[in-house]
């Protein structure tokens, strides 16, 4: 919805604020946050419960999909819960609206990249068989 | 006020150093036993020591003042009293749990 063209109050607060689009943002990092809640548990219990913390173990652990699924979660809701929070500090202190944009947008190719990244490390990991 | 400061603090260092360990820490499981050798000397390292204890901490200070946030979110929490003990339990907590999850490990640094 366009600014200006509102006609209700809630609509008019939609698209307002200094993220320009409303309450999506502060929803869903809030559900991110709920979901980091439940795979932050996870890991903690799951690291904690193995035999042990080497390698091998390790990766034996993220091969089967009751460690490579969370673990692949984990690592989207982290980078994009990450990502989010962030994106809240740059829009609170970067003023100029060009600078905004170039910081969110490093951020954005950043998130994705190490997302990408640690989701190859997980396929290498469950698909690989190089253990 | 402080509470709600380091929310900010520790959100960013785990957002930058904790997600830079977690990516590595996988790519070390991925490249096999010498290059999750070479990670492990790291991370045992002083410096790697500070960092992952440091990490440590910062994730279970924004975890308990995130929790924080969301009973606020609800309306509930807002009395001065009551705020001000919740954000000292998450400094207390966060320490707690900090030293619950190094102590055990002591031993293995030697």
């Amino acid at each position: 919805m366009s600014l200006g063209q509102s006609a209700t109050p809630l609509g008019k607060v939609t698209g307002l604020g200094s993220a320009h689009h409303g309450g999506e943002h502060w929803l869903s990092e809030r559900v991110t946050s709920a979901a980091l809640l439940l795979l932050g548990a996870w890991l903690i219990a799951s690291l904690l419960f193995l035999p042990s913390r080497d390698q091998q173990t390790l990766a034996e652990w993220l091969s089967a999909p009751s460690g490579a699924v969370p673990m692949a979660l984990l690592v989207i809701a982290a980078f994009k819960h990450a990502l989010q929070g962030i994106k809240v500090v740059v829009d609170d202190y970067v003023h100029v609206e060009g600078n905004r944009f170039a910081a969110n947008t490093l951020l954005l190719f950043l998130a994705i990249g190490g997302a990408s990244l640690a989701l190859f490390a997980l396929g290498r990991i469950a698909f690989g068989g190089a253990a | 006020m402080l509470v709600s400061i380091l929310h900010r603090m520790t959100g960013a260092a785990l957002s930058f150093a904790g997600l830079a360990m977690l990516v590595w820490w996988l790519l070390a499981i991925a490249g096999g036993a010498n290059s999750y050798a070479s990670f492990s000397k790291a991370a045992a390292h002083p410096i790697g020591l500070i960092v992952m204890v440091g990490l440590t901490w910062a994730f279970f200070q924004h975890l308990l003042s995130g929790i924080r946030h969301l009973v606020m979110d609800s309306g509930a929490g807002f009395e001065l009293d009551t705020n001000k003990r919740f954000a000292a339990l998450t400094l207390v907590g966060s320490l707690f749990l900090t030293l619950l999850v190094w102590i055990p490990q002591l031993g293995a640094i030697r």
